[in-house]
């Protein structure tokens, strides 16, 4: 009972994160594509969850549903209801070949990194709540990256107000 | 009990009875929240039409029951009996889901909003990360129903409703992260035990710069609730109804409950964050209270409730008197006011939680250092200043919009 419960809803969340991100790709109308990809980003969420990383689990719903995802369907709606958006013109076979072999050497590349890996097989018996240790992770062990990445991250921020300004003087002259 | 050691119980229990035990306690809160949320919003469309008529010198709804206190239940029963329609050219299943993802993701909330002491589905150590993750589904829900529609009016709504939350999600979470630097924990329990004593325990005057952090998220959670005078993404006078124009019938209804129930989650927030949560702030009630554990979660809850109730109807308060800002104002009060003043109170929060005062668990009441004197002194000139120099801040970039809005014009 207790080992199928929890397998019970791991493949529940792994069939349910597989098959949406499947539909991804299948759906025609460019809206689905994104409640699909909720499904799917949620399913994700929903594994990180199950696996006891709490925080890694919620940060998901934040960024990538709160943030991303919005910020997809911002995009679309702004965007007009183009013909070529909502069904895909079937393009070149030489373009074709170019995604196939794109797509198959990040395949290899990433099975070959996930297989190098030796993963716990299961969850933690225990899970405890991870926040307390990340924060002191962070702010001892692994503060140098941490800042580092900090100031990337202003320098995007004002790279990206920087090119987004309005040009009111430029106009005008 | 802690949200892990309850699953990891769960799964250490191979006995046969602990899934139903499990569906069981999960329904019974499910139903009891369900009941909550529809009562509170049953009330507060009742109260929403009284508070607005005498604000404007009406009496409101007077012939259903005693001062129209059953109207909303006869409108509950004529939303229930209306025709479902679904417009010509919708997008059926997303117009049928969007109505739901936006309940949940109210609704979804309640899981950690504490009652009580006791009274608290999980008691999560990430409270409020939790609460801020899971707030963008209701936006989801909106930009699903105002695409669903396939009517512009709709669309125009959900794409300011998507702005407006996205944007106020910012100084929201900035002042999250100032309460938790203050209160020293991400658990909403954890929150309110931090404020136990008397009133001047309480986040919000725990130091100088939390007024304004409370006023800053306050006005963060209207706009996250699109209520007046951020009420833009249903602005009736330029978009009929926004995204739930071409709802009717039920579905409608769920919209209104949601609406309603996250008015009362936010308000229960800010008590829990700020106004000292289920402690009445008299500390000798408060001791005497505790020593019963179920006396202990009744007041509780009935001191919760009433204060949140308190500050859903200042939300109605608000609603009525104040009109609708334009959505250039909104942008520019969202980013050019209210995440400086949210991002200087975070520091001066930080930097006084430094100097004058220890995280809260990390000393007994006795030590707890509620203002001494040095430190008020300094809190006074810091507040001080920092008003002063808000007020100058404010003011020459008043004056920088203005000529940036005639500039626009011109061109």
């Amino acid at each position: 009972m207790n080992i199928d419960f929890e397998i019970i809803v791991f493949y529940a969340l792994a069939a349910t994160g597989v098959v949406s991100g499947a539909m991804v790709l299948i759906a025609r109308d460019v809206v689905r594509v994104a409640f699909w990809l909720l499904s799917s980003l949620s399913a994700v969420a929903g594994l990180y969850l199950h696996l006891g990383a709490d925080f890694l689990g919620l940060t998901q719903v934040l960024v990538y549903i709160g943030g991303i995802l919005v910020l997809i369907l911002f995009g679309i709606m702004m965007t007009q209801r183009d013909p070529g958006l909502v069904k895909l013109e079937r393009k070149s076979t030489r373009s074709m070949a170019t995604g196939v072999g794109v797509s198959l050497v990040l395949f290899l590349v990433l099975a070959s990194v996930i297989n190098s890996v030796g993963w716990a097989s299961r969850r933690p018996a225990s899970a405890t709540p991870t926040t307390q240790d990340l924060g002191t992770a962070l702010l001892t062990d692994y503060v140098l990256p941490f800042e580092l990445i900090s100031v990337l991250l202003l320098v995007v921020l004002c790279g990206a107000a920087y090119l987004a300004r309005r040009r009111v003087e430029q106009s005008h002259a | 009990m802690e949200f892990f050691t309850f699953v990891g119980w769960l799964l250490d229990n191979p006995d046969a009875g602990f899934l139903p035990k499990f569906i069981g306690v999960a329904a019974a809160w499910a139903v009891g929240i369900t009941v909550f949320v529809s009562v509170a919003a049953l009330f507060f469309v009742w109260l929403e039409r009284k508070v607005s008529a005498h604000i404007q010198c009406r009496l409101g709804p007077m012939e259903v029951g005693p001062h129209g206190v059953l109207q909303t239940l006869a409108d509950g029963l004529k939303l229930l009996a209306k025709e479902d329609i679904i417009p010509e050219g919708a997008d059926r299943f997303l117009f049928a889901l969007a109505p739901i993802l936006a309940f949940a993701g109210t609704f979804v909330s309640f899981a950690v909003l504490p009652f009580g002491p006791d009274l608290v589905i999980a008691d999560l150590d990430l409270g409020i990360f939790f609460l801020a993750a899971v707030g963008s589904l209701e936006a989801i829900g909106v930009i699903a129903a105002g695409w669903a529609s396939n009517n512009k009016w709709s669309l125009f709504g959900s794409v300011r409703a998507a702005t407006q939350v996205v944007s106020y999600e910012i100084p929201m979470g900035i002042a999250f992260v100032t309460v938790a630097v203050v209160a020293g924990t991400l658990s909403l329990n954890g929150m309110v035990e931090s404020q136990n004593g008397m009133f001047w325990n309480w986040l919000v005057f725990r130091n100088p710069f939390m007024p304004i952090v409370f006023i800053s998220y306050y006005i963060a959670s209207l706009a996250e609730c699109k209520r007046a005078p951020f009420d833009l993404p249903e602005a009736e006078s330029e978009l009929v109804s926004g995204f739930h124009t071409e709802y009717s019938g039920m579905r409608f209804g769920i919209f209104f409950i949601a609406e309603y129930a996250a008015m009362y989650v936010v308000s229960a927030l800010a008590v829990v964050m700020f106004l000292g949560g289920w402690y009445t702030g008299i500390a000798p009630v408060d001791a005497w209270v505790a020593k019963s554990a179920l006396l202990a979660n009744l007041v509780g809850a009935i001191v919760l409730i009433t204060k949140s109730f308190a500050l859903v109807f200042l939300q109605m308060w608000l609603r009525w008197t104040l009109p609708r800002i334009r959505l250039d104002q909104m942008m520019y009060l969202c980013l050019k006011v209210m995440v400086p003043i949210g991002m200087v109170c975070l520091i001066g929060a930080a930097l006084w939680q430094g100097i004058a005062g220890v995280p809260a668990d990390l000393m007994g009441d006795s030590q707890r250092p509620a203002f001494p004197v040095v430190g008020s002194i300094s809190g006074l000139v810091c507040f001080l200043v920092a008003t002063v120099g808000g007020w100058i801040w404010v003011r020459g970039a008043i004056r920088g919009t203005k000529s940036y809005q005639l500039a626009n014009y011109k061109s």
